[in-house]
């Protein structure tokens, strides 16, 4: 597997119409009005990753919020003398990269694809420009990111209890 | 007749629910650095040993105590007893040190079994945590020898790191002959692990069923259950369609001393294995 960060593949950029499709049937902008997927097509690409590449890594700028369409991506923490130890794998319909949206906007750990993976990357300043001008977009994403958010916290309390510990 | 104790004897069906018998250790194998499975030889004058997917047995040792072990084999294997256990108390650690050849004391089986016949028809989700796969195996073995009664069937397993997941070999097959969907995460890996990593809960958006006509059969830390019950509920399936199998003390294995009661029920005679509904409100209880 290779450490080195892939340069994104340039596959023909999809028609705007194309992405807005795509962005509507992510799950995670499952819901959001046609007005808001045009809006948000505007700063959206699709990047495509092969297997081994890093989509983010620890320290970086977090300057894009990833919505996976293929592949899986497993997060990694760095730990002295132990190297990367795995926390959380991601795959089609999980959203990847969400310290974009608070200061100081700096990745805390990698992402890495474990496969080729694809995925639509939303440009972070362009949407938080939109975020912050168009409310209802604004309000719409920041819930599906809390939701997001939320679930995950859960997955790490329960990942935090240790629960398969051997107990007397 | 009458007991050393000057009273009437226990009637002979309850006497020998609690007398141990004695059996062979037939094999060993080692599953994991604390868990090893043993095939047992029936008792003495038994020509089968029946059971349902679920139940368990209590396993003596003289000396050392008796606990509860859920059967882990194939129900329609009758010529042996396989259970798959871990070395976590005096009792499991003593078990641990016997060899092929010796023997143990063995009564059983015991307890209300999954609901394997009421989920012909429908959808199944198997989920395991740790050494919950044990009483689920059983399960999974009878709903492939008639895998055409049933719908889609998922089996969900999660394991604190890999060197912890039991059954490997038989989870790539299973998974290579594509009757059931297997899905296996563990909460850490190292770089080496390229499988999936993350909470069992988590494997639930990874599997296909039919909320409106799925039975999903659970095992493992209660913790896990709970986190997954939470889940299942969120994807629309009923709580009348979770079972979970739960673990307490026992000791008589037939409802008579309480150790392991939970509420009215006993776990022992009333389950292991309880439909969720019926013992949620009691699960949420703190000082149970």
């Amino acid at each position: 597997m290779s450490e080195e960060t892939a340069t994104p593949a340039t596959p023909p950029l999809p028609s705007p119409p194309a992405l807005e499709t795509a962005l509507g049937a992510h799950p995670f902008l499952h819901g959001v009005s046609e007005d808001g997927l045009r809006r948000l097509a505007t700063c959206a690409r699709e990047l495509s990753l092969p297997a081994g590449a890093f989509l983010l890594r620890e320290g970086g700028e977090a300057d894009a919020v990833h919505l996976l369409t293929a592949g899986r991506v497993v997060l990694e923490v760095q730990v002295p003398a132990q190297g990367p130890v795995r926390v959380e794998m991601l795959g089609p319909g999980d959203i990847v990269g969400i310290h974009w949206f608070f200061p100081p906007r700096r990745w805390v750990l990698d992402a890495r694809c474990v496969e080729p993976v694809r995925s639509i990357a939303l440009d972070a300043t362009r949407l938080r420009a939109m975020l912050d001008e168009d409310p209802v977009l604004g309000y719409a994403v920041t819930t599906r990111l809390l939701e997001q958010l939320y679930h995950r916290l859960e997955r790490v309390r329960l990942q935090r209890l240790d629960v398969y510990g051997a107990k007397p | 007749m009458t007991s050393v104790a000057g009273r009437a004897p226990l009637p002979l069906a309850i006497g020998s629910a609690l007398t141990p018998r004695p059996v062979a250790i037939r094999s060993l194998r080692r599953e994991t650095a604390s868990v090893f499975t043993w095939t047992l030889d029936l008792p003495e004058g038994d020509d089968g040993f029946s059971f349902a997917p679920g139940q368990f047995d209590m396993l003596y040792l003289f000396g050392a105590g008796e606990v509860a072990i859920s059967i882990s084999g194939d129900p329609t294997r009758r010529d042996r007893i396989v259970h798959t256990i871990r070395e976590v108390g005096s009792v499991t650690r003593a078990l641990g040190a016997l060899v092929e050849g010796d023997h143990v004391g063995l009564r059983g089986p015991y307890g209300r079994p999954w609901p394997v016949d009421l989920a012909r028809g429908r959808d199944v989700l198997i989920v395991a945590g740790g050494l919950g796969l044990a009483p689920l195996r059983p399960a999974v073995y009878q709903i492939l020898h008639d895998r055409s009664a049933y719908g889609r069937v998922s089996l969900l397993y999660g394991a604190r790191d890999p060197s912890d997941l039991l059954f490997r070999d038989e989870l790539e097959a299973w998974a290579a002959a594509g009757d059931i969907d297997v899905h296996v995460t563990v909460d850490r890996a190292d770089a080496t692990w390229s499988g999936h990593v993350g909470v069992v809960p988590a494997l639930l958006r990874r599997a296909r069923f039919d909320a409106a006509r799925v039975t999903a059969m659970l095992c493992g830390p209660e913790v896990m259950m709970r986190f997954t019950v939470r889940e299942l509920v969120r994807l629309g399936v009923g709580a009348s369609d979770v079972f979970v199998s739960l673990e307490r003390n026992m000791k008589c294995a037939v409802g008579f001393c309480g150790h392991c009661q939970l509420g009215p029920s006993f776990v022992c005679k009333d389950g292991p294995v309880f439909r969720h509904d019926e013992v949620e409100a009691r699960l949420a209880i703190r000082e149970m």
